[in-house]
Protein backbone atom coordinates (compact mmCIF):
# COMPACT_ATOMS: atom_id res chain seq x y z
CA UNK A 1 0.00 0.00 0.00
CA UNK A 2 1.33 3.18 -0.51
CA UNK A 3 1.52 6.15 1.42
CA UNK A 4 0.06 8.23 -1.72
CA UNK A 5 -2.96 9.73 -1.70
CA UNK A 6 -4.75 8.07 -4.30
CA UNK A 7 -7.70 10.15 -6.53
CA UNK A 8 -10.88 8.81 -8.07
CA UNK A 9 -12.20 10.80 -10.57
CA UNK A 10 -12.29 11.28 -14.54
CA UNK A 11 -9.98 12.05 -16.24
CA UNK A 12 -10.94 15.74 -16.14
CA UNK A 13 -10.36 18.83 -13.75
CA UNK A 14 -14.27 18.86 -12.84
CA UNK A 15 -14.83 18.74 -9.26
CA UNK A 16 -11.22 17.35 -8.56
CA UNK A 17 -9.42 19.91 -10.35
CA UNK A 18 -8.67 22.11 -6.59
CA UNK A 19 -7.86 19.08 -5.15
CA UNK A 20 -5.08 18.48 -7.68
CA UNK A 21 -3.89 21.97 -7.13
CA UNK A 22 -3.89 21.46 -3.54
CA UNK A 23 -1.91 18.62 -2.92
CA UNK A 24 0.63 19.60 -6.28
CA UNK A 25 1.28 23.36 -3.90
CA UNK A 26 1.82 21.31 -1.14
CA UNK A 27 4.12 19.25 -2.92
CA UNK A 28 2.73 16.08 -2.20
CA UNK A 29 2.71 13.35 -4.42
CA UNK A 30 -0.45 11.52 -5.34
CA UNK A 31 -1.92 8.81 -7.55
CA UNK A 32 -5.03 8.87 -10.14
CA UNK A 33 -7.43 6.39 -11.07
CA UNK A 34 -9.52 7.68 -13.77
CA UNK A 35 -13.29 6.52 -14.43
CA UNK A 36 -13.91 5.69 -18.08
CA UNK A 37 -17.09 4.12 -18.01
CA UNK A 38 -20.12 3.86 -16.34
CA UNK A 39 -18.93 0.41 -14.79
CA UNK A 40 -15.97 1.63 -13.34
CA UNK A 41 -18.16 4.01 -11.38
CA UNK A 42 -20.70 1.38 -10.50
CA UNK A 43 -18.13 -0.63 -9.53
CA UNK A 44 -17.13 1.78 -7.13
CA UNK A 45 -20.60 2.20 -5.36
CA UNK A 46 -21.48 -1.19 -5.38
CA UNK A 47 -17.46 -1.86 -3.45
CA UNK A 48 -19.35 0.34 -0.68
CA UNK A 49 -16.11 3.00 -1.34
CA UNK A 50 -18.15 6.02 -2.13
CA UNK A 51 -20.15 7.35 0.83
CA UNK A 52 -22.57 9.16 -0.63
CA UNK A 53 -22.08 7.23 -4.01
CA UNK A 54 -20.85 9.85 -5.38
CA UNK A 55 -17.04 11.02 -6.70
CA UNK A 56 -14.69 12.90 -5.90
CA UNK A 57 -13.18 10.58 -4.33
CA UNK A 58 -9.69 10.35 -2.29
CA UNK A 59 -7.90 7.76 -0.55
CA UNK A 60 -6.09 9.44 2.02
CA UNK A 61 -4.24 8.11 5.78
CA UNK A 62 -6.89 5.48 5.63
CA UNK A 63 -9.96 7.02 4.85
CA UNK A 64 -12.20 6.87 1.72
CA UNK A 65 -12.73 10.63 1.85
CA UNK A 66 -15.58 11.85 -0.24
CA UNK A 67 -17.29 15.70 -0.65
CA UNK A 68 -14.94 18.08 -2.39
CA UNK A 69 -14.92 20.83 0.09
CA UNK A 70 -14.41 18.22 3.01
CA UNK A 71 -11.00 16.96 1.27
CA UNK A 72 -9.82 20.57 0.00
CA UNK A 73 -10.19 21.37 3.85
CA UNK A 74 -8.43 18.24 5.15
CA UNK A 75 -5.71 18.76 2.71
CA UNK A 76 -5.34 22.60 3.95
CA UNK A 77 -4.92 21.83 7.03
CA UNK A 78 -2.79 18.82 7.81
CA UNK A 79 -0.37 20.71 4.84
CA UNK A 80 -0.56 23.85 6.51
CA UNK A 81 -2.40 25.85 4.15
CA UNK A 82 -5.04 27.09 6.01
CA UNK A 83 -4.18 29.96 8.09
CA UNK A 84 -2.87 30.13 11.88
CA UNK A 85 -6.00 30.90 14.05
CA UNK A 86 -9.64 30.49 13.54
CA UNK A 87 -10.07 33.73 12.22
CA UNK A 88 -7.36 33.48 9.30
CA UNK A 89 -9.23 30.18 8.05
CA UNK A 90 -12.44 32.28 8.01
CA UNK A 91 -11.60 34.95 6.09
CA UNK A 92 -9.72 32.14 3.97
CA UNK A 93 -12.92 29.75 3.97
CA UNK A 94 -14.62 33.10 2.47
CA UNK A 95 -11.95 33.79 0.28
CA UNK A 96 -12.30 30.28 -1.18
CA UNK A 97 -16.02 29.86 -1.14
CA UNK A 98 -16.80 32.97 -3.58
CA UNK A 99 -13.69 31.34 -5.89
CA UNK A 100 -15.60 28.09 -6.24
CA UNK A 101 -18.82 29.81 -6.77
CA UNK A 102 -16.63 31.23 -9.93
CA UNK A 103 -14.90 28.44 -10.79
CA UNK A 104 -18.64 26.72 -11.12
CA UNK A 105 -19.38 29.91 -13.63
CA UNK A 106 -16.66 29.07 -15.55
CA UNK A 107 -17.00 25.39 -15.61
CA UNK A 108 -20.53 25.10 -16.84
CA UNK A 109 -19.40 27.41 -19.59
CA UNK A 110 -18.72 24.12 -22.06
CA UNK A 111 -21.91 22.50 -20.84
CA UNK A 112 -24.44 24.90 -21.94
CA UNK A 113 -26.58 24.89 -24.90
CA UNK A 114 -25.56 26.91 -28.14
CA UNK A 115 -28.49 29.30 -27.16
CA UNK A 116 -27.34 30.35 -23.80
CA UNK A 117 -23.49 30.09 -24.89
CA UNK A 118 -23.35 34.10 -25.00
CA UNK A 119 -25.85 35.19 -21.98
CA UNK A 120 -23.70 32.81 -20.30
CA UNK A 121 -20.73 34.09 -20.57
CA UNK A 122 -21.88 37.31 -20.23
CA UNK A 123 -23.04 36.53 -16.56
CA UNK A 124 -19.33 34.95 -16.30
CA UNK A 125 -17.59 38.18 -17.28
CA UNK A 126 -19.72 40.45 -15.97
CA UNK A 127 -19.46 38.50 -12.08
CA UNK A 128 -15.69 37.97 -12.73
CA UNK A 129 -14.59 41.09 -13.43
CA UNK A 130 -17.50 43.22 -10.86
CA UNK A 131 -18.32 40.94 -8.17
CA UNK A 132 -15.12 38.80 -7.14
CA UNK A 133 -11.79 39.94 -8.72
CA UNK A 134 -12.08 43.58 -7.51
CA UNK A 135 -12.15 41.82 -3.92
CA UNK A 136 -8.96 40.25 -4.48
CA UNK A 137 -7.27 43.01 -5.78
CA UNK A 138 -8.55 45.37 -3.21
CA UNK A 139 -7.30 42.70 -0.21
CA UNK A 140 -3.88 42.92 -2.32
CA UNK A 141 -4.23 46.74 -2.40
CA UNK A 142 -5.03 47.27 1.49
CA UNK A 143 -2.52 45.47 3.05
CA UNK A 144 -0.03 45.67 0.00
CA UNK A 145 1.53 41.86 1.15
CA UNK A 146 2.16 38.85 -1.18
CA UNK A 147 -0.47 36.57 0.22
CA UNK A 148 -4.02 36.88 0.65
CA UNK A 149 -4.43 35.96 4.23
CA UNK A 150 -1.96 36.60 7.23
CA UNK A 151 1.21 37.19 5.06
CA UNK A 152 1.39 33.60 4.41
CA UNK A 153 0.87 31.38 1.48
CA UNK A 154 -2.23 29.50 1.77
CA UNK A 155 -5.45 27.61 0.52
CA UNK A 156 -6.98 30.40 -0.70
CA UNK A 157 -3.90 32.14 -2.64
CA UNK A 158 -3.70 28.36 -4.78
CA UNK A 159 -7.66 28.37 -5.94
CA UNK A 160 -7.35 32.27 -6.46
CA UNK A 161 -4.23 31.43 -9.38
CA UNK A 162 -6.37 28.47 -10.24
CA UNK A 163 -9.59 30.69 -10.91
CA UNK A 164 -7.49 33.50 -12.59
CA UNK A 165 -5.87 31.07 -15.50
CA UNK A 166 -9.29 29.76 -15.71
CA UNK A 167 -11.14 32.99 -16.06
CA UNK A 168 -8.26 33.65 -18.66
CA UNK A 169 -8.92 30.70 -20.92
CA UNK A 170 -12.32 31.98 -20.95
CA UNK A 171 -11.02 35.50 -21.93
CA UNK A 172 -8.05 36.03 -22.39
CA UNK A 173 -7.81 39.74 -21.66
CA UNK A 174 -9.82 39.59 -18.26
CA UNK A 175 -7.46 40.58 -16.09
CA UNK A 176 -6.68 43.81 -17.43
CA UNK A 177 -8.05 45.81 -15.13
CA UNK A 178 -6.29 44.20 -12.49
CA UNK A 179 -2.89 45.08 -11.96
CA UNK A 180 -2.34 43.51 -8.90
CA UNK A 181 -4.48 40.25 -9.63
CA UNK A 182 -1.33 40.07 -12.26
CA UNK A 183 1.51 40.39 -9.99
CA UNK A 184 0.18 38.16 -7.71
CA UNK A 185 -1.20 35.38 -10.67
CA UNK A 186 3.23 36.05 -11.91
CA UNK A 187 4.44 35.62 -8.20
CA UNK A 188 2.53 31.91 -7.32
CA UNK A 189 2.93 30.27 -10.58
CA UNK A 190 6.90 30.87 -9.61
CA UNK A 191 6.22 29.32 -6.48
CA UNK A 192 8.42 25.79 -7.27
CA UNK A 193 5.62 23.56 -6.97
CA UNK A 194 3.04 25.50 -8.29
CA UNK A 195 5.62 26.38 -11.23
CA UNK A 196 6.28 22.31 -11.59
CA UNK A 197 2.49 21.58 -11.71
CA UNK A 198 1.93 24.17 -14.40
CA UNK A 199 4.84 22.59 -16.89
CA UNK A 200 3.31 20.59 -19.42
CA UNK A 201 3.64 16.52 -18.32
CA UNK A 202 1.81 17.37 -14.86
CA UNK A 203 -1.33 15.99 -13.49
CA UNK A 204 -3.11 19.39 -14.17
CA UNK A 205 -5.83 19.31 -16.62
CA UNK A 206 -6.48 20.63 -19.57
CA UNK A 207 -9.68 22.60 -19.69
CA UNK A 208 -13.14 20.43 -21.15
CA UNK A 209 -13.71 20.58 -24.58
CA UNK A 210 -17.35 19.59 -25.84
CA UNK A 211 -16.08 16.32 -27.56
CA UNK A 212 -15.26 14.99 -24.20
CA UNK A 213 -19.11 15.66 -23.05
CA UNK A 214 -20.99 12.44 -24.39
CA UNK A 215 -18.37 10.29 -22.83
CA UNK A 216 -18.87 12.24 -19.06
CA UNK A 217 -22.56 12.12 -19.64
CA UNK A 218 -22.31 8.66 -20.07
CA UNK A 219 -20.35 8.15 -16.83
CA UNK A 220 -22.53 10.16 -14.92
CA UNK A 221 -25.50 9.38 -16.04
CA UNK B 1 -21.77 47.57 20.31
CA UNK B 2 -23.82 44.35 21.44
CA UNK B 3 -21.83 41.10 21.69
CA UNK B 4 -24.45 38.82 19.76
CA UNK B 5 -23.91 37.90 16.19
CA UNK B 6 -26.23 39.57 13.99
CA UNK B 7 -27.36 37.91 11.27
CA UNK B 8 -28.30 40.10 8.15
CA UNK B 9 -31.06 37.54 5.33
CA UNK B 10 -34.72 37.30 4.93
CA UNK B 11 -37.41 36.01 7.19
CA UNK B 12 -36.56 33.02 5.91
CA UNK B 13 -35.13 29.36 6.00
CA UNK B 14 -33.11 29.27 3.13
CA UNK B 15 -29.13 29.56 3.44
CA UNK B 16 -29.22 30.98 6.77
CA UNK B 17 -31.31 28.41 8.68
CA UNK B 18 -28.54 26.18 9.50
CA UNK B 19 -26.20 28.84 10.71
CA UNK B 20 -29.28 29.62 13.32
CA UNK B 21 -29.15 26.31 13.72
CA UNK B 22 -25.55 25.97 14.11
CA UNK B 23 -25.97 29.15 17.13
CA UNK B 24 -28.72 28.13 19.01
CA UNK B 25 -27.48 24.45 19.61
CA UNK B 26 -24.26 26.79 20.66
CA UNK B 27 -26.66 28.93 23.31
CA UNK B 28 -25.37 31.61 21.61
CA UNK B 29 -28.23 34.53 21.38
CA UNK B 30 -27.99 36.36 18.30
CA UNK B 31 -29.76 39.00 16.62
CA UNK B 32 -31.40 39.40 13.46
CA UNK B 33 -32.16 42.06 10.76
CA UNK B 34 -34.47 40.92 8.06
CA UNK B 35 -34.20 42.24 4.32
CA UNK B 36 -38.10 42.41 3.57
CA UNK B 37 -37.52 44.46 -0.27
CA UNK B 38 -35.12 44.94 -2.27
CA UNK B 39 -34.14 48.54 -1.16
CA UNK B 40 -32.60 46.63 2.35
CA UNK B 41 -30.42 44.69 0.30
CA UNK B 42 -29.33 47.34 -2.08
CA UNK B 43 -28.49 49.46 1.16
CA UNK B 44 -26.58 47.00 2.39
CA UNK B 45 -24.24 46.62 -0.42
CA UNK B 46 -23.87 50.20 -0.99
CA UNK B 47 -22.50 50.30 2.66
CA UNK B 48 -19.92 47.77 1.60
CA UNK B 49 -21.61 45.71 4.02
CA UNK B 50 -21.60 42.21 1.25
CA UNK B 51 -17.90 41.10 0.62
CA UNK B 52 -19.36 39.69 -2.87
CA UNK B 53 -22.60 41.62 -3.33
CA UNK B 54 -24.52 38.99 -1.32
CA UNK B 55 -26.37 37.09 1.70
CA UNK B 56 -26.32 35.35 4.45
CA UNK B 57 -23.86 37.75 6.10
CA UNK B 58 -23.05 37.42 9.90
CA UNK B 59 -21.64 40.46 11.82
CA UNK B 60 -19.93 38.41 14.45
CA UNK B 61 -16.66 38.99 16.16
CA UNK B 62 -15.82 42.57 14.51
CA UNK B 63 -16.15 40.99 10.83
CA UNK B 64 -18.94 40.99 8.47
CA UNK B 65 -18.59 37.21 7.61
CA UNK B 66 -20.38 35.72 4.02
CA UNK B 67 -20.14 32.63 2.75
CA UNK B 68 -22.66 30.10 4.27
CA UNK B 69 -19.94 27.24 5.06
CA UNK B 70 -17.13 29.76 5.84
CA UNK B 71 -19.68 31.31 8.50
CA UNK B 72 -20.81 28.08 9.94
CA UNK B 73 -17.46 26.41 10.39
CA UNK B 74 -16.40 29.67 12.19
CA UNK B 75 -19.50 29.01 14.68
CA UNK B 76 -18.38 25.29 14.72
CA UNK B 77 -14.69 26.11 15.39
CA UNK B 78 -15.56 28.53 17.96
CA UNK B 79 -18.04 26.40 20.02
CA UNK B 80 -15.81 23.55 20.02
CA UNK B 81 -18.91 21.62 17.19
CA UNK B 82 -15.73 20.53 15.16
CA UNK B 83 -14.14 17.47 16.63
CA UNK B 84 -10.98 17.31 18.55
CA UNK B 85 -8.72 16.37 15.86
CA UNK B 86 -8.12 17.16 12.05
CA UNK B 87 -9.75 13.03 11.09
CA UNK B 88 -12.80 13.85 13.23
CA UNK B 89 -13.18 17.34 10.99
CA UNK B 90 -12.73 15.55 8.15
CA UNK B 91 -15.65 13.23 9.29
CA UNK B 92 -17.53 15.92 10.07
CA UNK B 93 -17.65 18.02 6.93
CA UNK B 94 -18.08 15.12 4.96
CA UNK B 95 -21.37 14.00 7.02
CA UNK B 96 -22.23 17.73 6.60
CA UNK B 97 -21.88 17.96 3.20
CA UNK B 98 -24.25 15.43 2.90
CA UNK B 99 -26.92 16.81 4.34
CA UNK B 100 -26.57 20.56 2.95
CA UNK B 101 -26.44 18.64 -0.69
CA UNK B 102 -30.03 16.70 0.89
CA UNK B 103 -31.57 19.98 1.72
CA UNK B 104 -30.32 22.16 -0.86
CA UNK B 105 -32.49 19.92 -3.10
CA UNK B 106 -35.63 20.86 -1.08
CA UNK B 107 -35.09 24.79 -0.38
CA UNK B 108 -36.46 25.67 -3.95
CA UNK B 109 -39.16 23.55 -3.59
CA UNK B 110 -41.38 26.40 -2.88
CA UNK B 111 -40.48 28.31 -6.27
CA UNK B 112 -40.93 25.35 -8.66
CA UNK B 113 -44.01 25.06 -10.57
CA UNK B 114 -46.05 22.51 -9.65
CA UNK B 115 -44.73 19.87 -11.82
CA UNK B 116 -41.57 20.09 -11.62
CA UNK B 117 -41.86 20.53 -7.88
CA UNK B 118 -43.45 17.00 -7.76
CA UNK B 119 -40.85 15.23 -9.71
CA UNK B 120 -38.36 16.83 -7.72
CA UNK B 121 -40.16 15.76 -4.36
CA UNK B 122 -40.34 11.99 -5.41
CA UNK B 123 -36.48 12.37 -5.56
CA UNK B 124 -35.85 13.92 -2.44
CA UNK B 125 -37.82 10.87 -1.14
CA UNK B 126 -35.68 9.10 -3.41
CA UNK B 127 -32.22 10.26 -2.36
CA UNK B 128 -33.02 11.08 1.31
CA UNK B 129 -34.13 7.09 1.63
CA UNK B 130 -31.35 5.43 -0.48
CA UNK B 131 -28.20 7.40 -0.85
CA UNK B 132 -28.16 9.45 2.67
CA UNK B 133 -30.28 8.48 5.49
CA UNK B 134 -28.84 4.72 5.05
CA UNK B 135 -24.96 6.15 5.91
CA UNK B 136 -26.31 7.95 8.73
CA UNK B 137 -28.34 4.85 9.90
CA UNK B 138 -25.21 2.45 9.46
CA UNK B 139 -23.06 5.17 10.76
CA UNK B 140 -25.14 4.89 14.41
CA UNK B 141 -25.00 1.51 14.14
CA UNK B 142 -21.16 0.95 13.97
CA UNK B 143 -20.49 2.78 16.52
CA UNK B 144 -23.43 2.54 18.68
CA UNK B 145 -22.81 5.97 20.23
CA UNK B 146 -25.01 8.80 20.62
CA UNK B 147 -23.22 11.11 18.12
CA UNK B 148 -22.30 10.95 15.01
CA UNK B 149 -18.68 11.43 15.56
CA UNK B 150 -16.28 10.91 18.66
CA UNK B 151 -19.05 10.32 20.99
CA UNK B 152 -19.28 14.43 21.52
CA UNK B 153 -22.34 16.66 20.17
CA UNK B 154 -21.20 18.11 16.56
CA UNK B 155 -21.75 20.56 13.51
CA UNK B 156 -22.89 17.19 11.74
CA UNK B 157 -25.27 15.84 14.46
CA UNK B 158 -26.97 19.46 14.18
CA UNK B 159 -26.59 19.55 10.73
CA UNK B 160 -28.50 15.97 10.43
CA UNK B 161 -31.48 16.50 12.54
CA UNK B 162 -32.07 20.00 10.75
CA UNK B 163 -31.98 17.99 7.32
CA UNK B 164 -34.36 15.26 8.75
CA UNK B 165 -37.21 17.16 10.89
CA UNK B 166 -36.82 19.01 6.90
CA UNK B 167 -37.17 15.86 5.01
CA UNK B 168 -40.27 15.09 7.54
CA UNK B 169 -42.11 18.30 6.49
CA UNK B 170 -42.14 16.89 2.61
CA UNK B 171 -43.28 13.19 3.97
CA UNK B 172 -44.24 12.61 7.71
CA UNK B 173 -42.92 8.60 7.75
CA UNK B 174 -39.83 9.68 5.89
CA UNK B 175 -38.08 7.64 8.73
CA UNK B 176 -40.08 4.82 9.25
CA UNK B 177 -37.21 2.38 7.60
CA UNK B 178 -34.33 3.79 10.17
CA UNK B 179 -35.08 2.74 13.90
CA UNK B 180 -31.31 4.48 14.86
CA UNK B 181 -32.07 7.78 13.20
CA UNK B 182 -35.43 8.06 15.04
CA UNK B 183 -33.66 7.40 18.01
CA UNK B 184 -31.07 10.22 17.00
CA UNK B 185 -33.66 12.13 16.68
CA UNK B 186 -35.56 11.91 19.74
CA UNK B 187 -32.11 12.35 21.33
CA UNK B 188 -30.95 15.27 19.64
CA UNK B 189 -34.43 17.24 19.89
CA UNK B 190 -34.15 16.66 23.86
CA UNK B 191 -31.02 18.67 24.27
CA UNK B 192 -31.88 21.47 26.27
CA UNK B 193 -30.35 24.17 23.26
CA UNK B 194 -31.76 22.40 20.99
CA UNK B 195 -35.56 21.47 22.30
CA UNK B 196 -35.73 25.51 22.96
CA UNK B 197 -35.14 26.17 19.49
CA UNK B 198 -37.62 23.99 18.34
CA UNK B 199 -40.23 25.23 20.55
CA UNK B 200 -42.60 28.00 19.34
CA UNK B 201 -41.69 31.51 19.84
CA UNK B 202 -37.81 30.43 19.03
CA UNK B 203 -35.72 32.30 16.11
CA UNK B 204 -36.54 28.97 14.00
CA UNK B 205 -38.10 29.89 10.68
CA UNK B 206 -40.98 28.30 9.29
CA UNK B 207 -41.40 26.26 5.98
CA UNK B 208 -41.64 28.68 3.20
CA UNK B 209 -45.31 29.95 2.30
CA UNK B 210 -46.68 31.85 -0.38
CA UNK B 211 -46.24 35.24 1.08
CA UNK B 212 -42.72 34.95 1.48
CA UNK B 213 -42.02 33.42 -1.71
CA UNK B 214 -43.48 36.35 -3.49
CA UNK B 215 -41.31 38.64 -1.02
CA UNK B 216 -38.21 36.81 -1.30
CA UNK B 217 -39.06 36.74 -5.27
CA UNK B 218 -39.07 40.66 -5.06
CA UNK B 219 -35.86 41.03 -3.46
CA UNK B 220 -33.73 39.05 -5.69
CA UNK B 221 -35.66 39.62 -8.68
CA UNK B 222 -36.55 35.75 -9.77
Amino acid sequence: MSGKPKLHYINGRGRMESIRWLLAAAGVEFEECFLETKDDLTKLQKDGSLLFQQVPMVEIDGMKMVQSRAIGNYIAAKYNLYGKDLKERALIDMYVEAIIDLNELLMMYTFQPADKKQQHFANLVDKATNRYFPVFEKVLKDHEQDFLVGNQFSRADVQLLESLLMAEECKPDILAKFPLLQSFKARISNIPTIKKFLQPGSQRKPPLQEKDLPKIMKIFH
Amino acid sequence: MAGKPKLHYSNARGRMESIRWLLAAAGVEFEEQFIEKKEDLEKLRNDGYLLFQQVPMVEIDGMKMVQTRAIASYIAGKYNLYGKDLKERAWIDMYVEGTKDLMDMIMPLPFQPAETKEKNLALIIERATTRYFPVYEKVLKDHGQDYLVGNKLSWADINLLEAILMVEECKPDILSAFPLLQAFKGRTSNIPTIKKFLQPGSQRKPPMDEKTVAIVKKIYGI
